[in-house]
């Protein structure tokens, strides 16, 4: 298990332990943290579940790939930091990542 | 798109020879029977190749992950309004405006872009009363105990109402915006609403030239929170040249017109022949936004979205071969009983109601999802507060198109 905390928009923080190979996308909705739809089910098809990732945690997510980059394109208030969370899997060395909700999917 | 075209008759979904099913035919739309094809399709079938058509050979695809393959391809599978554009029927070489709906990247994205945040969530709000109130003027303006058509009392005044609070368009001219939403889904045939192509876009041209007149009239005032405002100030789009604004303006008006008005109607309907799902929401009208997925889900409002083959493609057996013609019917792909439990079922309180594929998926989904989920919501809380139910009194007519799936009518009465 890897511990991940969820800062919502307000500032409310839900961490939640989460087993490795799920992606972030999946632990937000089966653990009923709002303000991440994930309409498409984790294809990277919808960006409905935009966030922001602390910088600190950048360099091991990894970079954004081209269709990831695409549909980002058109969620709103997209930053440097910003990725899908259906596009990051839980692994050991992510223990302890914060991410960050934006105010509203597109 | 082909009304007036009556289609070939209708055969028995279960006893046609496979290779002659076309789920193209206007006729089996009109009658709503196209869904035993698609079954059997879905079962025997699932990437089948239809040769001859009204709209030539092309490919159906029938699966939601087939579906879902195919719509997040866009290396592959191209929305190119020159290849043909993004519906079954060929977009035509005479008037081919430039829209993002039919470009591929990375122009598509950069246009997109600027559009996307006049509909995000954020400026919806700051719409939403100026909506809930024109949604309760509709409202309260419906007779009771008498019999009368929800599409245009209903569905198409409100859906005309939201594009002139979105554009700030004079409210008195409002229909004026469904007129040229029609006229720009017209194929021109003797007979049709336009009969030739110069007539068409001498029409267009007069769209243009009154939104044109909102532009001079907006780039002269302070930035406002309307659609020409932001296109007028936005630094990306304010040197837009005609054709494009021209493009763009139709695809929102078309974009934001027929689907919603279909859906609203599509909800009357569900709820109608689902009384046990209706006292669930009344009972509990915290399901509004759930409900309001499940619709979306159940109708469909377009049946599919076209693309072209860039290259040879393998998908399930089958070989795509480039330059073929690839249809997603999303209308299928929403009752495959594979992904979705069942699927011909209404169910407002679905566990996942919002996995549906009406809105398409990758680059291309709909730039105004939240906008008509808005819509819905809305006009189904003022229904809830008003009233206790409203009764349908006969089957719709439906539209004729396997592009637009909706209804000509729908003709009903709320109880004195």
């Amino acid at each position: 298990m890897t511990k991940i905390t969820y800062v919502m928009f307000d500032g409310g923080e839900r961490a939640v332990d989460l087993k490795t190979g799920v992606n972030l996308m999946q632990g937000a909705v089966a653990n009923n943290i709002p303000g991440i739809d994930g309409d498409c089910g984790g294809a990277c098809a919808c960006a409905t579940c935009h966030i922001y990732v602390d910088a600190a945690w950048l360099p091991k997510v990894g970079p954004r790939t081209a269709m990831e980059d695409s549909m980002l394109e058109f969620a709103e208030h997209v930053e440097a930091n910003s990725r899908l969370a259906c596009q990051i899997t839980v692994r050991d060395e992510l223990a302890g990542m914060v991410v960050r909700l934006p105010e509203a999917q597109h | 798109m082909a009304d007036g075209n009556a289609g070939a008759p209708i055969e028995d979904a279960t006893s046609i020879a496979l290779e002659d099913i076309d789920v193209s035919n206007p006729a089996l739309w009109a009658a709503d029977s196209h869904w035993p094809y698609f079954a059997r399709l879905r079962k025997e079938a699932p990437v089948h190749y239809c040769k001859a058509s009204l709209f030539g050979p092309y490919w159906s695809i029938t699966k939601y992950n087939d579906i879902m393959a195919v719509d997040t391809n866009h290396q592959v599978f191209s929305s190119e309004a020159a290849l043909g554009g993004i519906a079954i029927i060929d977009q035509g070489a005479e008037l081919r405006l430039p829209m993002f709906i039919a470009m591929d990247p990375p122009k598509h994205d950069a246009q997109r872009k600027v559009v996307s945040p006049i509909v995000s969530p954020m400026n919806l709000a700051t719409m939403e009363p100026l909506i809930r109130g024109r949604v309760q003027q509709i409202l309260d303006g419906l007779p009771r105990g008498e019999t009368f058509d929800w599409v245009d009392r209903v569905s198409i005044e409100l859906t005309t109402q939201m594009l002139a609070t979105l554009f700030d368009f004079p409210f008195e001219d409002r229909r004026k915006l469904t007129y040229w939403s029609d006229i720009a889904t017209t194929i021109p045939a003797p007979g049709m609403l336009v009969e030739t192509e110069e007539e068409k876009l001498s029409i267009l041209m007069e769209c243009l030239g009154y939104f044109t007149r909102l532009w001079n009239e907006r780039v002269n005032a302070p930035p406002g929170g309307d659609l020409i405002s932001m296109l007028a100030h936005g630094e990306s789009t304010r040197n837009m040249s005609p054709e494009e604004y021209l493009g763009n303006l139709i695809l929102l008006i078309v974009g934001g017109n027929d689907t919603t008005r279909n859906s609203i109607s599509g909800s009357v309907l569900a709820m109608h022949r689902n009384p046990d799902e209706f006292a669930k929401l009344k009972a509990n009208p915290d399901l509004i936004p759930s409900m309001v997925s499940e619709t979306i889900r159940w109708q469909t409002p377009l049946a599919h979205m076209r693309r072209t083959a860039l290259e040879d493609f393998e998908l399930s057996g089958q070989t795509i071969k480039k330059g073929d013609k690839v249809i997603m019917w999303y209308v299928s792909g929403n009752r495959d009983e594979t992904v979705i439990e069942r699927p011909d079922e209404y169910i407002i309180d679905r566990e996942r109601p919002r996995q549906h594929m009406s809105f398409g998926f990758g680059i291309h989904r709909c730039v105004g999802n939240r906008l008509a989920e808005l819509q819905l919501k809305i006009i189904w809380e003022e229904i809830l507060a008003r009233f206790d139910r409203i009764e349908v009194m006969a089957e719709p007519e439906r539209v004729p198109s396997p592009f637009v799936k909706g209804y000509l009518n729908l003709l009903v009465r709320i109880p004195a």
